[in-house]
Parts: C-alpha cells; sequence; structure tokens
C-alpha cells in the first residue's frame, strides 16, 4: 500500500473535458470515494491512475514514484471495472487465479491456491469456485470481480461503482463487507460511485467530482454539514436538500449576499397550530415506516420535512416551520459561512 | 410464465415445431440427395452407373476406386489369360474387366496438393486476417475506414477478371505450378472477408477484458492470446471453415495456375472420366473422397459455426 496522488491531471477526448485539472492525495490506508453524477469523468480518473489512459496534463504519482509514463502493468494497482469484470470463458477459480498468473508474477501454482481459497472465503463464494463464471448470480458476479482484485496486495484499488448492478439489499451487505475487508487490510483504496450513501458510509475521505472537476473534498461529515456549495449540499442527503429563496424567510438571520437557503429535511421544526416559524401546509406524507416525509408548500415552494410516524399530521393542516442551524448560499450558489 | 399459447414469442407451439421441424428435414433430404447419389454412384459398376432407369438397389463394387487410384490399360483376353495370375483384389477386378493395372494414378499426389492448400491457405488467411482485425478493432489505425473498404474492395472484382495478368506474373515469379502459389492466392482472397467477419467478432469482445489483463500485469500480446483469442475461438473456427470451403473447392484458378506439379482435385477431377466419356463411378469415388475432409471439419466445427454464423451477433 502507498500514497497516491495525482496533480492537475487533465484528459481530453476530442472536445470534450473529461478531467479537467484534478488533484487527489490519498494517503496510504484511505478508502477515498469520487462521488459524481454521470458523466462527471470518474472512469476516466481511475483510468488515468491505472495507467489505461495517457493524460494530456499533469502527473500521478503512486507511492512517490512518478507512473505518468509507465504501462498499466508497472503501476502495481488493482481495477474492478464497471461492466465486462469476469472472463466468461474461465472458472470463477481462474478468474480470481487470473492476476496471480501473470508471466510477471510466477507465483507458484499452491500459493495461489491458497491465496484464492483465501479470497474466495473472505467473500463467501468458496462454494462457487468450480462454476463458469457465467453461471453465477449478479451479487456473486460481482464478489468475484472483487475478488479479483484482492487476491492481489497492489499500492492501491481501484473499484468503479462495482455495487452499482446489485439490488439494495446486496449492496447494502456487500458495501459493509467491503469497508470491513478494506479496514482489514490496511487497503487504500480510491472508488468511483455515483450513489451516494456508499460515498458516505464507506469512504474516510469523498471527492465530489462534478464535470471532470472536483468540487469539494473531505470528510463525509464535513461535505454533508459544511457543503461547499448548493451543488455539493444538493447531491448529498435523501430526502434532498430544501431550496428556498432568503426573500420567503426574512425573519431568520443570514449573512450579507445570502440569496438561498437550504435546510435538510432533517433539520425542519414542523409543528401544528403554531405561530412559530414560517406558515405552511402539509400537501402530502409518505410513509416510510421508521419515519414520514412531509411535503409541505410554503408560498409555492415544496418543503420536505422528516418526522416522526407518531406524529398524527394530516393532509391539509396549516404548520408553523422552524429551521435548525440552515445553510447559506450567495447567488453563484457558494456556501456562506456565518 | 407459460409459453404453450400459439402466438408465444417465448416457445413456438408444439405444432408449430412439429412443421417447422418437417421443413427442416424435408430441405435436408433435397440437398443430401445429390451427395448421397455420387456416393452410390462411387459403389456401382459402369453399366449400373448409366442403367436407365436409375438403379436403386445394385451389387456394391470397388470398381470406381481401383479406377481412380490405378493407370490400367485394355488388353486383350489371350495377353490376359498368358499373365502371371493376379497379385491383389484390384488387379483382379481390373483384369475381369479386360484391363491391366500399369501403375498408380496421380490422385493421391492431387489430394495431397489439396490438403496442403486448403488448409495451408486458411491457416494463413485466418492467422493474418485475426491479427489485423484485431489492430483494426483495438487500435487508432490511420485511415482504418479507407483501408477496411479497400480490403473489401478486393472481393468486388470477380477474381477470374484478373487471370491473365496473374498468370503471366505467376510466370516471371516462378509461382506457376506450386503449392506456394496457389497458397499465397487463395489466402490473398481470403484475407479479405476474414478480416471483415473477424473485425466484427473482435469488436464483440469488451476492451474492458485486455485492460483488466494490462493492469494486472500481462502484456498486450500475453492478453490477446489469453482474454481475446479464447472469446473469439467461435468467430475464428466459421472464419476458418469459410476460408477453407472458398479454396477447397476453387478451380478456376488451379486449372490456370497448375499442371503436372502442383494440380489440386477440383480441376483434376473431370479428366478421370476417361476417353469414352463412361467412367462414372470413378468421378463419384473421386467425388466422395473430396468431400470427406470438409464433411469431416465441419462437423468437427459444428458447435462453433452455427453460433459464428450470426456474424458477431451476442453470443453470450
Ligand atoms: N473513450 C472516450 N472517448 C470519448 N469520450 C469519452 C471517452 N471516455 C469518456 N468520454 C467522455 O468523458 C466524459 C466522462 O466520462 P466517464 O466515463 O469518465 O464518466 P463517469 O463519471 O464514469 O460516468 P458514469 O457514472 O456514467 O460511469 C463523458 O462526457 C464521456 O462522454
Ligand atoms: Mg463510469
Amino acid at each position: 500500500m502507498a500514497d497516491v496522488s495525482l496533480a492537475a491531471v487533465t484528459k481530453r477526448f476530442g472536445d470534450t473535458v473529461a478531467v479537467d485539472d484534478l488533484s487527489l492525495d490519498i494517503a496510504d490506508g484511505a478508502f477515498m470515494t469520487l462521488l459524481g453524477p454521470t458523466g462527471a469523468g470518474k472512469t476516466t480518473a481511475l483510468r488515468l491512475v491505472a495507467g489505461l489512459e495517457k493524460p494530456d496534463g499533469g502527473r500521478i504519482v503512486i507511492g512517490r514514484r512518478d507512473v505518468t509514463s509507465l504501462p498499466p502493468a508497472a503501476r502495481d494497482v488493482a481495477f474492478v471495472f464497471q461492466q465486462y469484470s469476469l472472463y466468461p470463458h474461465l472458472s470463477v477459480f481462474d478468474n480470481l487465479a487470473f492476476p496471480l498468473r501473470a508471466p510477471a508474477r510466477r507465483l507458484p501454482e499452491n500459493e495461489i491456491k491458497a491465496r484464492v481459497s483465501e479470497v474466495a472465503a473472505l467473500l463467501r463464494i468458496d462454494s462457487k469456485l468450480g462454476n463458469r463464471a457465467t453461471k453465477l448470480s449478479g451479487g456473486e458476479m460481482q464478489r468475484v470481480a472483487i475478488g479479483r482484485a484482492l487476491v492481489r496486495r497492489p499500492a492501491i484499488y481501484l473499484m468503479d461503482e462495482p455495487l452499482s448492478s446489485l439490488d439494495a439489499k446486496l449492496r447494502a451487505d456487500l458495501r459493509l463487507e467491503l469497508k470491513r475487508i478494506q479496514a482489514e487490510l490496511g487497503a487504500t483504496l480510491l472508488y468511483v460511485t455515483h450513489d451516494q450513501v456508499e460515498a458516505m458510509t464507506m469512504a474516510t475521505t469523498i471527492g465530489v467530482i462534478d464535470a471532470g472537476r472536483i468540487v469539494q473534498i473531505g470528510s463525509p461529515r464535513e461535505i454533508y454539514e459544511r457543503p461547499a456549495s448548493l451543488y455539493v449540499a444538493a447531491r448529498l442527503g435523501q430526502p434532498s436538500i430544501n431550496i428556498v429563496p432568503r426573500h420567503l424567510l426574512p425573519d431568520i438571520p443570514a449573512p450579507s449576499g445570502a440569496e438561498t437557503i437550504g435546510a435538510r429535511a432533517e433539520t425542519l421544526r414542523v409543528q401544528r397550530n403554531s405561530g412559530e416559524g414560517a406558515r405552511g401546509r402539509v400537501t402530502w406524507i409518505e410513509h416510510l415506516g421508521d419515519q414520514n416525509h412531509l411535503h409541505i408548500e410554503l408560498d409555492r415552494h415544496e418543503l420536505v420535512a422528516l418526522v416522526n410516524p407518531d406524529a398524527d399530521f394530516a393532509v391539509g393542516d396549516q404548520v408553523g416551520v422552524g429551521f435548525v442551524n440552515p445553510l447559506f448560499f450567495d447567488r453563484n450558489g457558494v456556501r456562506l459561512v456565518r | 410464465m407459460s409459453a404453450t399459447t400459439a402466438h408465444s414469442i417465448v416457445e413456438a407451439s408444439p405444432r408449430a415445431k412439429t412443421v417447422a421441424g418437417a421443413i427442416v428435414i424435408l430441405y435436408a433430404l433435397i440437398t443430401i440427395l445429390p451427395l448421397l447419389w455420387i456416393c452410390a454412384t462411387a459403389f456401382k459398376s459402369q453399366s449400373d452407373a448409366i442403367s436407365y432407369p436409375p438403379k436403386l438397389l445394385f451389387t456394391p463394387t470397388l470398381e470406381g476406386f481401383v479406377d481412380l487410384f490405378t493407370v490400367q490399360t485394355r488388353q486383350p483376353p489371350d495377353f490376359i489369360a498368358k499373365l502371371p495370375p493376379a497379385k491383389s483384389w484390384y488387379e483382379k477386378l481390373a483384369r475381369e474387366r479386360g484391363m491391366v493395372i500399369a501403375g498408380p494414378s496421380p490422385v493421391v499426389g492431387r489430394f495431397v496438393n489439396s490438403l496442403i492448400v486448403g488448409f495451408g491457405s486458411t491457416i494463413l488467411a485466418t492467422l493474418l486476417g485475426t491479427l489485423a482485425a484485431y489492430g483494426f478493432s483495438r487500435f487508432r489505425v490511420p485511415l482504418a475506414d479507407d483501408l477496411l473498404f479497400f480490403i473489401l474492395s478486393t472481393r468486388m472484382m470477380p477474381p477470374i477478371a484478373v487471370a491473365v495478368p496473374i498468370y503471366l506474373m505467376y510466370r516471371w515469379l516462378n509461382l506457376y505450378d506450386t503449392q506456394i502459389g496457389l497458397i499465397l492466392l487463395y489466402s490473398a482472397v481470403n484475407v479479405s472477408l476474414a478480416v471483415w467477419l473477424l473485425k466484427g467478432f473482435i469488436d464483440e469482445i469488451p476492451r474492458e477484458y485486455e485492460e483488466a489483463a494490462l493492469v494486472d500485469g500481462y502484456t498486450r500480446l500475453q492478453a490477446f492470446r489469453k482474454v481475446v483469442l479464447p472469446q473469439a475461438a467461435t468467430g475464428i473456427a466459421a472464419t476458418a471453415i469459410f476460408c477453407l470451403i472458398f479454396s477447397w473447392n476453387e478451380y478456376a484458378f488451379a486449372l490456370l495456375l497448375t499442371s503436372a506439379n502442383a494440380q489440386t482435385m477440383p480441376p483434376f477431377i473431370p479428366f478421370i472420366i476417361g476417353e469414352g466419356g463412361q467412367n462414372w463411378p470413378a468421378v463419384a469415388a473421386a467425388t466422395t473422397l473430396f468431400l470427406t475432409p470438409i464433411v469431416f471439419v465441419t462437423i468437427l466445427l459444428r458447435k462453433h459455426l452455427l453460433r459464428g454464423i450470426t456474424f458477431g451477433a451476442v453470443r453470450r
């Protein structure tokens, strides 16, 4: 394992700038997640680190070694691809053994066997080792794909949305497992996703990326509580952050220049028949079991508030909405600090 | 979900299956009948072969094969009677018809030529085609589209249109009547087909497979061998069969460019008929022999062929 850093890396495809002046420092043992929407340049960033793309500018350093012009094999990285990660013509065992059998590595067959069994046990696919790679469920395939990386001990693991094709339950399970394995191995990981829950739950550091540029880097808590911009605030949180023009809430003390107020659903205090806060009307209630989402119309703006399921609100109720520690953004969407 | 309704797109109804099966069997019979006819004729005597109405039941004989594999001369009966007794069954068979075996015929040499030229050009064209198709599929080749079109355009002119220049060229290059000459010519014709077919197949193989191998420490060539080749096997097998069928059956250039030395079976077979134009069993025997290898290879590769015939359609 090693520190990895990208310094002002740029990659263009014709007129598209896929990765734009990207700088990242990934500490040894860190779980760094790149979070961004589709087309943000996440895959391209990973491919640049792996050496599958040549940057148009900038440098890539892995473990104090400048690898910018080295071929993929010389970089000591492992890659889990977004798709097509298993060889359909090989068995599960041979798929897992494939990286270890590289002529450059020349491991003895009994050691290969030991490592494959170890990883298979870790990912609970030991019973499937004899299967053809095509005769697996989606979840098992994904485990094998991750296993193909884990059999090696590279400087860094690069993972491109490895859980994206799974159902919610399996994704939640694998998320936990992956995090546990990473902590156990002390592995350095660069993990790409467009799923904010994955980023929030697994990462030690999140880099929010949009249109090839890093918008903010920080711990999951920092990014969630102190987003640098309206864009970052809107990317994280489920339901997504409520955005209200400042002039609708004149009573709230705000820094000068504040144009927009952002409030997360769980920070709204909703009270029936209350004179306090902004006046609104309940238009819709979503029952999620553990909590309710209350949709409130506030001067033609819809807010979503998180409320206890016991609180018996009804559609049409007039309510008062209080804002606890809201966020303020200027006209360009940059967050203002009080 | 139940899939038994007549208009289901999931699975054909039993009746539709029966009808489809009957049509296929009928078609197969119609196609196979001439081949069976030829095989039967190979085991007929000359008079049975030309009898009218044709005989479906006959006493099988190896006369046709004996005639095919030997050169014979017709001798008067008293001459044959004075000869020492026949040493072998085929000698006896010839003498019964007033013939004496003078020596082996050139058929074995022709057949070996066919094998060498057919398989040699197939291997060469498929090998070159695979490498070229991989290059076109994976690397940025300058003027790739134009080059691909050029490769295809070599197939647009009927090959026989260039027969005379090629004949002159081959004389000048001392390739006339050589196996290597025919191999080169057939490979040149086949390689365009091979490149186009195989490019389709290789395009279908996601690049990520090779890239994963590259990241895992394999070189480009090792990744090609370990990852691309096994997955392109179906396409390669289908391409090889197409190439083999072409070069195995090719007649015009073989007639033009070969004679005593490198002649293949197609131009040779018509000469077997003999002066009287009567020896159909020998011709049929030659044809049967000629068909065998290709039938054998087709059966061997039929699984690949069936899937490969969809020309690179997704096969997963
Ligand atoms: N090989 C390529 N040639 C041309 N353009 C490309 C290529 N690869 C990526 N791009 C472009 O670069 C941009 C970033 O693509 P990239 O694949 O990195 O996005 P991503 O963040 O991984 O998206 P997703 O979440 O959908 O996987 C996109 O606009 C894409 O169209
Ligand atoms: Mg991607």
